[in-house]
């Protein structure tokens, strides 16, 4: 097995006296697929945005391509190569759609040109609505946009936040067929976080079950899929 | 007739001296919501600089004229925009993630330092300066009141619209423009886009002192007398203007400080002169009770 592109090593974060997360441990190959599932409030957000730095690991390692990043700064991590769409979309409201798709590209001070096109592809009802304001958009256009906008700085990691959430059954399906098409084209790496359990499990390589701050499973998409525990906790009978 | 046309005149040049002060209130508080109260105080920071930088310029005879007051504007920006940064990073920065109130005191500290400073430095006693800029024309001639339309007066509408246009060409089209209204957006997702999200709020600061020192030599030049306390009342008038247009709102601003500035001149020459200042702070109360959101606050739907 090849180095990890992220390795979270014994990771724990608090909320002023709140440990949301109790040394957790997982790692992310180049190129891999992972998934992160587990009910509501079990630390998936918090993990996702403990890789960014904010908040910042209390105890243990964040390693990404081989470089320490726990105690740096927020930007200089997701300049290193990381984007997340995160939870709560957290479009600009007050910026044009095209805006919003710069402001993904800017800090990486790559040509937003051909990361549009990507984007547009994509997403075409992006493109239609290119100088509405954000804040104006339905739901779903908005969780399109804010994963555009993490695609926008052409990361090596990419970590998406329920990114099927308030989206229609197709359109959902189109981003999951989206995400499978980046990585196998493109080689993009994913740590996907989803209650929509049984669809993310079927596009990961592997997932890993986060209870109340805790690892406690983890295995190929496959093997989760076929655990009682999972199927019970997760799947809701199906 | 004749007399009222004259007022606007005045007003107008007044007010945009107040516009410009007012953006600096309007940004700060968009990105960081607190009201900067040391920022009158820059901007009789702004006014002292272009004193000494104009007594530094002229004295030798070297430059006169249209040079030297452009001389003296860029020097005065200059070293004002680094006070203006100097106080973010003394004064704001440590306390950022601190309770609320803890920043605005420090303001109100900062705002005293600098006074003191300047007094102390400077001396107490009022600072007149000779006449730079000469002449003007007569616009209409009434009976035996004449409208003047100064060159001054001209220079401030000028210069003001100038400045207003490279700086709105700046926030809305440039990429720095665009980080500043991410972080006025939701600055813990800008950063995550990698807005290095402290730079972006010290130059936030340093714009806005950029603006009060033109404000700042423009108000020497027109009114020819500075002391260390202009930067009080000034201060307040133009962050009365923030308010009433709309805090948070750079276009509101600019519109508060015409309306300020128009307000305070007529009422002087119909009213009162000695309660002009009056003028100034009712209209603060009576926007913060009637019309708290300002004249161009938010009021769009959006989706959170
Ligand atoms: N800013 C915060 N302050 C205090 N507690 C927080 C904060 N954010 C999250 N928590 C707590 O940390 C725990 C983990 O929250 P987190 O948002 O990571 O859960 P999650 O797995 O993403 O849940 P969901 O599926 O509902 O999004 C929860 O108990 C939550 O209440
Ligand atoms: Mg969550």
């Amino acid at each position: 097995m090849s180095a990890p592109l992220l390795e979270i090593r014994d990771v724990s974060t608090f909320y002023g006296a709140v440990e949301a997360l109790k040394g957790v441990s997982l790692t992310v190959a180049p190129g891999e697929i992972v998934t992160l599932i587990g009910a509501n409030g079990a630390g998936k957000s918090t993990l996702l945005m403990t890789i960014c730095g904010d908040p910042r690991a209390r105890a243990g390692r964040v390693i990404f391509d081989g470089q320490d990043i726990t105690e740096q700064p927020t930007h200089r991590i997701v300049r290193g190569g990381i984007a997340q769409s995160p939870e709560g979309r957290r479009v600009f409201p007050r910026m044009s759609v095209h805006e919003n798709l710069l402001m993904g590209a800017q800090s990486s001070g790559i040509n937003p040109a051909p990361g549009l096109e990507q984007v547009f592809t994509l997403f075409p009802r992006l493109k239609e609505r290119e100088a509405q304001r954000a804040g104006t958009l339905s739901g779903g256009e908005q969780q399109m946009l804010a994963i555009a906008r993490a695609l926008m700085a052409q990361p090596r990691l990419l970590l998406l936040d329920e990114p099927s959430l308030g989206l229609a059954p197709l359109v959902s399906r189109q981003i999951f067929q989206a995400i499978r098409r980046l990585n196998a084209e493109t080689g993009l790496t994913v740590l996907l976080v989803e209650q929509n359990a049984n669809q993310a499990l079927r596009l990961a390589h592997r997932g890993y079950v986060l209870v109340t701050g805790r690892i406690t499973l983890s295995g190929t998409g496959r093997e989760l899929l076929a655990r009682p525990e999972v199927r019970d906790a997760y799947l809701g009978g199906h | 007739m004749a007399y009222a046309l004259q007022q606007l005149i005045n007003g107008v040049s007044l007010g945009m001296i107040y516009g410009l002060i007012a953006i600096g209130y309007t940004m700060v508080y968009g990105i960081i919501g607190m009201i900067n109260f040391a920022h009158g105080d820059i901007f009789m920071i702004g006014a002292f600089l272009s004193l000494i930088g104009l007594l530094l310029v002229t004295s030798g005879g070297m430059l006169d004229g249209a040079a030297a007051i452009v001389l003296v504007l860029a020097l005065s920006m200059a070293f004002t925009a680094l006070y203006g940064w100097t106080v973010e990073r003394v004064a704001y920065r440590p306390l950022r993630g601190s309770f609320r109130l803890a920043p605005l005191i420090s303001a109100i500290g900062m705002s005293i330092v600098l006074q003191n400073y300047v007094q102390v430095s400077q001396g107490a006693r009022v600072k007149p300066i000779e006449p730079v800029v000469h002449g003007g024309f007569t616009l209409m001639q009434d009976g035996t009141f004449a409208v003047q339309l100064s060159t001054m007066q001209i220079l401030i509408v000028v210069t003001t619209l100038l400045v207003l246009a490279v700086f709105t060409w700046l926030v809305t089209r440039t990429p720095l423009g665009r980080a500043m209204r991410a972080c006025e957006q939701d600055r813990r997702m800008a950063s995550l886009l990698g807005i290095d999200t402290d730079r972006t709020i010290s130059i936030t600061f340093v714009i806005g002192a950029a603006l009060a020192a033109v404000a700042g030599t423009m108000y020497l030049l027109r009114y020819g007398v500075i002391d260390f306390y202009i930067g009080f009342l000034v201060g307040v008038k133009a962050f009365t203007a923030a308010v009433l247009g709309g805090i948070g709102n750079l276009p509101g601003a600019v519109l508060g400080g015409l309306l300020i500035g128009l307000i305070e001149t007529f009422w002087s020459a119909y009213f009162s002169i000695q309660y002009k200042d009056v003028a100034a702070f009712s209209i603060l109360i009576l926007t913060l009770i009637f019309m708290p959101t300002g004249l161009l606050g938010r009021t769009e739907v959006e989706k959170v």
